[in-house]
């Protein structure tokens, strides 16, 4: 049978037009951090400028605050990620295997804390953690960002937790594990996509968090990256290459962090374990 | 190996019940078939003897002392899951030895173990794959050997052989079978397949509706069904019955015709009975009561013979490759001696 090349080119076409609009965004941004100031406005929209520079790199690699915002960055999303996948893992893995008396309720406050907008929450929080010392500090983003993804994530990790067949775990405590052991050498193994997934989600969302970050810091020492951007805009002018600069080196990471997951990410590895 | 005492066991979810109260004493080796259809407690049972469901009361003892509250890992004993339930994460070879891992043995005695079970179970050439390079069959003899190398108390099958197909059934069947033959190992199969339950088992125990019906050999389920739900659920084609009436001289069966039958002395006449005879003890015979040809069903070995006999449908089994077509009219007899009766409760009459 011959399929008709038509509906094959229309759909790569699609394809396409869907990754120029997703990515152009990021172009544009490596663009005008490679743009000279002195082209930045004299010579219109262009979609490459006639002479490129990396002064802004250097400006603000060495100049500014910039390697500061990032170590704190780095500290409060990793820190964030782990915690968060450590302790959704444990309920996620109890949300999905256990039957007790308040899974209804606990369910149902976890959904309930997703539902308020972040704004209300600031005050309130701001108040409990003041007097613990805990503002103008990266432990209390860790804190405040662990406590906001743990819910999301714990259904996450439970509906991988669900896919992964009940009988593994029961042959393993037969053949003498513990439920302990069986969770960590049986089922944290095969469950490595849902724990790469989450890494990667709660990761991205403390890294690009800006409204916490924004009220419980001030000053440079304890600020994480998206803050640290708005320190190139003074009040009279933007200093977009040098903005862009540190967007494009403020990728990095996210984007390392994703290479290094995607294996797991499209990995299948519970394939073999049961009927198929 | 050990033997295993099930003492008044009951199971029940909230108010739904899955067991109640069931007795049952197993002998150090013997191999025991937990049969019946499916939601009868069969497999809730062999999970409560695995320790992975909670008794709500009654008692298991494995070698006399009592194992309820006992963690599945204390219990030593090895189960063998329809699902296979491999690791997949883990080669044949660390799958079949992770039992032996987390007890810390020694290289060499894993090695040894592993040799042991492979050479068994002819799964040598596949020691460094992963199952999801294995055929169903090979998975299963993995899942088999896991359980070997455990060398537990007890060996627990549940439904092990369902996901295969008919041929390799067959083949793991005659293997299981030798398996406990060498290794004279205490063992309980769950199935629902009768076939499997008569062809393994030392002894059947079948079950219906969370209670045990009988227990038996295979021949005596079959020859001597205590009642009416163990005698349609064993044999295949399942037992013809007849709805009667009991007279001082026999049964007069629904369409008028009396049974010439000796009973032993009961309740009162013009009680309800039930009269059961397999399929293949139906003779076809030059005299006897006429009836219709429905269907025929060859088998090669035999045919099954579907009949209406005075708007009564009845099965019968000859190996005898008669020529029928449906429409055609045979006349059929019952010899009084493979008759079975069961009272209006269901219960055998015994004779």
């Amino acid at each position: 049978m011959r399929r008709s090349i038509l509906p094959v080119f229309a759909h790569r076409l699609a394809i396409l037009c869907y990754i120029v609009f997703a990515l152009f965004p990021l172009f544009w941004l490596l663009k005008v951090s490679l743009t000279p100031n002195d082209l930045l406005y004299s010579e219109g929209v262009r979609m490459w400028p006639s002479r490129t520079t990396f002064e802004h790199y250097a400006f603000v690699l060495q100049h500014s605050a910039f390697p500061v915002f990032f170590k704190n960055s780095v500290i409060v999303s990793g820190s964030t990620a782990i915690a968060v996948t450590i302790i959704a893992s444990l309920s996620g893995y109890a949300l999905s295997r256990f039957t007790f008396r308040t899974k209804y309720w606990i369910v149902g406050l976890m959904l309930l804390t997703q539902m308020f907008p972040l704004v209300m929450l600031v005050a309130p929080i701001f108040k409990i953690l003041t007097p613990l010392g805990l503002t103008n500090s990266l432990t209390g983003l860790v804190v405040v960002y662990t406590a906001f993804n743990v819910p999301f994530a714990t259904f996450l990790m439970q509906s991988f937790f669900d896919g992964i067949p009940k009988d593994l775990e029961k042959a393993a405590m037969i053949d003498g594990a513990t439920r302990f052991i069986a969770f960590r050498q049986i089922i944290l193994p095969l469950t490595l996509p849902g724990i790469a997934a989450t890494l990667g989600f709660v990761f991205t969302a403390a890294w690009s968090e800006l409204l916490f970050a924004l009220m419980l810091i001030n000053g440079n020492n304890a600020a994480t990256f998206p803050v640290g951007l708005l320190t190139f805009v003074s009040k009279f002018s933007v200093d977009f290459g040098q903005m862009m600069a540190a967007g494009v080196m403020a990728l990095i990471p996210a984007a390392l962090f994703f290479l290094l997951i995607q294996r797991y990410l499209v990995q299948g590895l519970t394939a073999g374990a049961v009927k198929g | 190996m050990a033997s295993i005492t099930i003492d008044n066991l009951a199971k029940s979810y909230g108010t739904y019940s899955v067991l109640q109260g069931v007795n049952l004493e197993i002998k150090d080796g013997e191999f025991i078939v937990l049969v019946g259809p499916s939601g009868c407690g069969k497999s809730t049972l062999l999970r409560m003897i695995a320790g992975l469901e909670e008794v709500t009361s009654g008692e298991i003892r494995i070698d006399a002392s009592r194992v309820n509250e006992r963690h599945p890992k204390d219990r030593d004993i090895a189960m063998v899951f329809q699902s296979y339930a491999l690791y997949p994460h883990m080669s044949v070879a660390r799958n079949m030895s992770y039992s032996m891992r987390l007890r810390k043995a020694s290289k060499e005695k894993i090695e040894a173990a592993i040799a042991g079970a492979a050479s068994k179970l002819g799964l040598e050439p596949y020691l460094e794959r992963r199952p999801k390079a294995l055929s169903g069959g090979q998975r299963q003899r993995v899942a088999m050997g896991r359980a070997i190398v455990r060398q537990p108390k007890a060996f627990l099958f549940d439904e092990p052989l369902s996901n295969l197909d008919a041929r390799l059934r067959e083949q793991m069947r005659a293997e299981i079978k030798k398996m406990h033959g060498d290794l004279k190992a205490t063992s309980i199969y769950v199935t629902h397949d009768q076939i499997e339950a008569m062809t393994l088992a030392d002894r059947i125990v079948a079950m219906h509706g969370g209670l045990v019906q009988q227990v038996g050999s295979p021949l005596e389920l079959y020859d001597r069904p205590a009642n009416l739900f163990v005698a349609g659920f064993i044999g295949s084609p399942g037992m013809n019955f007849f709805e009667g009436t009991r007279h001082s001289d026999g049964v007069r069966l629904a369409d008028g015709t009396l049974l010439k039958v000796q009973l032993p002395p009961g309740a009162d006449d013009e009680q309800g009975i039930t009269v059961g005879i397999r399929p293949e003890h139906v003779e076809l015979s030059a005299e006897g009561v006429g009836a219709t040809v429905d269907l025929v069903e060859p088998t090669g070995f035999g045919i099954i013979l579907h009949l209406s006999l005075n708007g009564v449908d009845l099965k019968v089994f000859t190996s005898d490759r008669a020529f029928l077509t449906p429409g055609q009219q045979v006349s059929v007899s019952f010899p009084t001696h493979h008759l079975h009766f069961f009272d209006a409760g269901g219960n055998r009459i015994l004779r």
